[in-house]
């Protein structure tokens, strides 16, 4: 699996890293997505998944 | 005559305070793109499913300028928060927006919520204790549910929190679409201003380690900062918006889950169901409110209907939310639902900034309560639970519950 952020759309809403923290982190001076681990293991896909599917900007891409 | 013909008044009237109107289901499946009369007589466009209501409110064509001449006003006394001037201070879209957003942002990180949990679990644990010494039954709502994210709001922006009563008021004035006059409104946008305006000039004197204190060390727009006037907007829309909407949804959560207490139940022995039980009460609140109004700049289509520019457009989350297209078994509550990607706090990039802060509160009252109320159910029938009319987000009048 490999996971994309797009900086641009994110807002900030932090749903990912609440959901896949190992994942997905943000920024201390804005709140804007960080990707810690741009091709996660098994062990974190599913939470991965549903982090995409929640995120409000439709920020997170997945291939 | 049938729902295309007619002209529905909007919000749709719910008999049951926590069932949907019958009038959703059939305007999802035969009228998506549906004429509604408002309470100010104009009329707007109100859109029920799932994927319109997701694509309008991501896309910018769809703005907030409800204040354009050719918008339609949401009551006859003026519209509260949506018509409101205040409401263009703050950018509407753009990089500007964007610009706002990241430097207010920054204060509700998914990492600054997670350090906030303590504090709020205590505030909680107090305000549950209070609630048990004076005894049963007691109102969660005005026990719990309002007090507690007011706590949290002041806190993060540095306001006494022994103001809450007057924020209360000014709040109400914003939010109620059909309770107060336009005589009033002014009035109590005047003093909320005054407030505001004085507590910043107190934070500029003598800085905090606060929210406004932090936006007002930022500078200028010249030094990448935002100017007086939207920094005390900033202060008044958080205060406003930190503190009604989680306020309601404390108490409607509480009473969905115990409404059926097997639920309750459920996650009794299963807490860790408390972070999906939370979304799941979201995404069927439904009176969460009458929705969210866009102004339309140019021509658009929408589910192949054509929507001419000038178009005031009224997006149900609540009725999107329970869209069969969207959401297996949408009717039905599901407390593990996962993914649970509901429109409750909108979406693109005006959805809530505040929504971590609201799902913290929210998962850290459940976890509470469970914790050190676990017999509580509500003290009154179901049927008798009453909703609070008029306001731009939905509540109960009174939660009834007992131990
Ligand atoms: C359960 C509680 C809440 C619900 C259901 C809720 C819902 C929403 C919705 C639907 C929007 C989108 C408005 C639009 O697109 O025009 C919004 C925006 C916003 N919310 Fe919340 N909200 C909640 C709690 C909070 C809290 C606790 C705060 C902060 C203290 C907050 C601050 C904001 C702000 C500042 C915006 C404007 C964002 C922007 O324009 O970029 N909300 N909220
Ligand atoms: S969930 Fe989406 S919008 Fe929110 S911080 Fe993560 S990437 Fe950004």
């Amino acid at each position: 699996m490999k996971v994309t952020v797009d900086e641009a759309k994110c807002c900030g809403a932090g749903q990912c890293v609440l959901i896949a923290p190992e994942v997905f982190d943000q920024r201390e001076d804005d709140g804007i997505v960080i990707l810690l681990e741009p091709e996660p293991g098994e062990e974190q896909h599913a939470l991965v998944r549903v982090a995409a599917a929640v995120c409000p900007a439709a920020a997170i891409g997945l291939s | 005559m049938s729902l295309n013909e007619q002209v529905l008044s909007y919000p749709i009237p719910g008999d049951a305070a926590l069932e949907p109107p019958a009038e959703w289901a059939e305007l999802r499946g035969k009228c998506p793109v549906a004429h509604v009369k408002l309470p100010s007589g104009d009329q707007a466009t109100l859109l029920t499913r799932y994927e319109d209501v997701k694509q309008v409110l991501a896309d910018p064509r769809f703005t907030r300028r409800l204040n354009a001449p050719d918008a339609a006003r949401m009551s006859a006394e003026g519209g509260g928060v949506f018509n409101s001037e205040m409401a263009t201070i703050i950018p509407d879209g753009g990089e500007e927006h964007q610009h706002w957003r990241r430097l207010v942002g920054k204060w509700f990180t998914a990492k600054r919520m997670t350090a906030l949990r303590p504090a709020m679990a205590e505030i909680a644990e107090r305000l549950i204790d209070d609630m048990v010494k004076r005894g049963r039954p007691g109102d969660l709502k005005a026990s719990l549910g309002f007090p507690l994210p007011v706590y949290v709001i002041c806190d993060m922006l540095g306001v006494p929190a022994a103001d809450r009563d007057r924020f209360s008021y000014w709040s109400d004035t914003l939010l109620n679409l059909t309770r107060y006059g336009q005589a009033e409104i002014e009035a109590a946008q005047g003093e909320f201003v005054q407030y505001m305006s004085e507590h910043i000039a107190a934070k500029r004197a003598e800085p905090g380690d606060d929210l406004l204190s932090a936006l007002i060390a930022a500078g200028g727009p010249e030094d990448g900062g935002l100017s007086d006037i939207q920094i005390l907007v900033t202060g008044m829309a958080l205060l406003v918006a930190g503190h009604e909407t989680t306020a309601n949804m404390i108490g409607k959560m509480v009473s969905m889950l115990l409404a059926d207490r097997s639920r309750w139940e459920r996650l009794l022995a299963d807490p860790s169901l408390i972070r999906t039980a939370v979304e799941e009460t979201l995404r069927l609140d439904a009176n969460s409110g009458f929705g969210l109004p866009r102004y339309l700049r140019e021509e658009t289509e929408v589910s192949g209907t054509v929507l001419p520019r000038g178009t005031t457009v009224v997006c149900s989350m609540a009725a999107a939310n329970r869209d069969e297209s969207a959401f297996e078994a949408a009717a039905e509550m599901d407390l593990s639902r996962s993914p649970n990607p509901h429109l409750a706090f909108g979406a693109g990039a005006h959805s809530c900034l505040g929504q971590a802060l609201a799902r913290t509160e929210l998962q850290v009252v459940l976890e509470v309560l469970l914790r050190k109320l676990p017999s509580l159910e509500l003290a009154v029938p179901v049927e008798e639970l009453e909703r609070v009319e008029g306001l731009a987000v939905g509540g109960l009048r009174t939660v009834p519950v007992r131990w």
